[in-house]
């Protein structure tokens, strides 16, 4: 009896996400009443088996192979899809980045089983499972039913809770194995990989520094560059600025665009539309600055200065220099 | 290249959501509808190619009849062909939605005597946001897919896709047919011009009604999530906030 956990790294290197992926893994464990294996693929993943230990493992299933060394839609899927053959968990389950999405969703259809993305809150039962999971984007949740005589799979929101330590470490006993891939597979695994930004990104940044259309020009986004720079952050921004074509689309933030979670989000000329606000409402805090003081992203923010961003935001950069006495 | 767009009719919301009073759709009395943004950006990427390449781009939604009106849409900024497979206005669950399409699918193919040798999907839905349907067409179809691309290239039997990653790009060199799911930024959607709209009123529906059996997934009801209780502290309304902005962020330790 287990929940099988399909954990994500990057040659190596512990996914943030992991530590949420775990701590929803302890909450739906316990209610199951089944322990917690994990499963790791691909080059470094051995070296990671501690870290799942760590966090709660019993089993730690480690894929080796050699078209698991990098990220493959298909290959990862069907390694999986072996793994629950071999081990026959209850469920099946991983966090909903990009990867973790895709990896259930080629799970699924591999099985032809159901899955449930983004899950809020699951609560298992003897027939059908009750979960809350989240529509667009988290403006709405969808109380929904799982039936199946398969191991359940899903995948809870990213973001939708908060990484808490293991209770306790796992047995973490290592169990190896090698898939049998068929080479046809090999036909969606990365080929070449083109890494553009050095250092803090949009999605990791403790501080994300945003424009919306009040912003008014490409131009006037040099004050919020300046700041962010200044806080070690980033800059990001609306669809709508997007849109105009101010700023590249790997800026933006929101249901379509990154999904953020910095300790302090602000948020300088933007309305907050629904397709916004989900993707900036994980934000520890949120500093809303806008001339209107009935905006969404103002009622809905912890802190606001309600005038015009163009004055404030360059204040607030002086001010930090004072201080630091730059 | 002939290349096939799944697209979503859903509807376009404001600052708020509303839930019909059996909490089983949107209710969408007072909205709009618009085709799901990743899809939209879907379409302009396979238009933008065969404007540059040559071939066909027929677009396929699966949902009320009211989805003509997305269809017609997809015609006026491009789209030669269009296709309907209408429901009843429920929501279909992923499983039931990935059976259908993939049968109307393989009609069109049939029809055409050849395989889509590109077919794209939104890398999710903006409603109900499943992220799956894709992958099980692409796997019922047997064909590759991979999700979240930004960029798309075509060769001589092969498509170069680049996926978006935290810090860059993944690329990966696709042998066709084969089926991607696209995310929003990769290309600005036009706009439809005069003469676009006025084609898309003659372009010809064809309509594919499909059964198809209900998956392990079912709706029970919507809800709007609890409203935090918002209590904005508003901390000037000029520049001189500024001394409390940088005290609230030497307080949390990002400055």
């Amino acid at each position: 009896m287990s929940l099988l956990v399909v954990l994500d790294h990057d040659r190596g290197t512990w996914s943030e996400a992991n530590d949420e992926a775990m701590t929803a893994a302890h909450t739906l464990a316990a209610d199951m009443g089944v322990q917690i294996d994990v499963a790791l693929v691909g080059d470094g993943a051995l070296d990671l088996s501690g870290q799942a230990r760590a966090a709660g493992a019993a089993v730690v299933h480690v894929a080796n192979h050699p078209m698991l060394t990098d990220f493959g839609p298909e290959a990862v899927g069907e390694t999986i899809v072996q793994l629950i053959g071999a081990a026959s968990p209850d469920a099946v389950m991983a966090v909903g980045t990009s990867r973790g999405n895709e990896i259930l969703a080629q799970i699924a259809a591999r099985m032809d089983l159901p899955f449930v993305a983004n899950c809020m809150s699951v609560t298992p039962g003897d027939g059908a499972w009750s979960i809350t999971r989240i529509q667009w984007g988290g403006s709405l949740l969808e109380d929904t039913t799982l039936v199946t005589d398969g191991p359940k799979l899903l995948t809870y929101g990213h973001h939708a809770v908060l990484a808490e330590a293991a209770p306790a470490p796992g047995a973490g006993i290592v169990e190896e194995f090698t898939p049998d891939l068929d080479g046809s597979l090999a036909r969606t695994i990365v080929v070449d990989r083109d890494v553009q930004q050095a250092g803090v990104t949009l999605s990791t940044a403790s501080v994300v520094v945003s424009g919306g259309r009040g912003v008014g020009s490409a131009e006037g986004f040099e004050q919020l560059e300046e700041l962010a720079d200044l806080l070690g952050g980033r800059v990001g921004c609306s669809r709508a600025v997007t849109n105009l074509g101010w700023r590249n689309h790997t800026d933006q933030v929101g249901q379509t665009g990154t999904r953020i979670a910095p300790e302090i989000y602000i948020a300088t000329g933007i309305s907050g539309a629904i397709q916004h606000w989900v993707g900036a409402m994980a934000s520890k805090r949120i500093l809303a600055i806008n001339i209107d003081a009935e905006a969404n992203m103002v009622v809905k923010a912890d802190y606001a200065v309600i005038a015009d961003l163009h004055k404030v935001v360059p204040a607030i950069t002086a001010e930090i220099k004072r201080r630091k006495g730059l | 290249m002939n290349i096939l767009v799944c697209v979503k009719r859903v509807p376009a919301p404001g600052s708020k959501i509303n839930v019909t009073s059996d909490g089983m759709a949107v209710d969408a009395a007072h909205l709009g509808f618009t085709t799901s943004p990743h899809e939209e950006c879907a379409l302009e990427e396979a238009v933008q190619i065969t404007e540059r390449d040559g071939g066909q781009v027929t677009v396929l939604t699966l949902g009320p009849v009211e989805a003509e009106e997305q269809l017609r849409y997809a015609a006026s900024v491009g789209a030669h062909k269009i296709i309907l497979v209408p429901t009843d206005g429920s929501a279909w669950d992923p499983q039931r939605t990935a059976s259908a399409l993939t049968e109307a699918i393989q009609t069109a193919e049939e029809a055409n005597n050849q395989p889509f040798e590109l077919i794209l999907f939104g890398n999710e839905s903006a409603d109900s946001g499943g992220f799956q349907v894709g992958v099980r067409v692409a796997h019922k179809l047997g064909r590759p897919i991979v999700n979240a691309i930004k960029g798309i290239d075509p060769s001589d039997c092969a498509v170069t896709a680049r996926r978006e990653i935290d810090a860059g790009f993944e690329v990966y060199n696709v042998p066709t047919p084969a089926v991607l799911g696209v995310k929003e930024g990769i290309n600005l959607p036009r706009y439809p011009t005069m003469k676009g709209r006025l084609a898309s009123k003659k372009a010809e529906l064809t309509n594919a009604e499909i059964t198809a059996k209900a998956g392990g997934q079912t709706l029970v009801r919507l809800h709007r999530p609890a409203e935090q209780a918002s209590n904005t502290e508003i901390l000037g309304t000029d520049e001189s906030a500024a001394v409390a902005i940088v005290d609230i962020l030497e307080e949390i330790g990002v400055c």
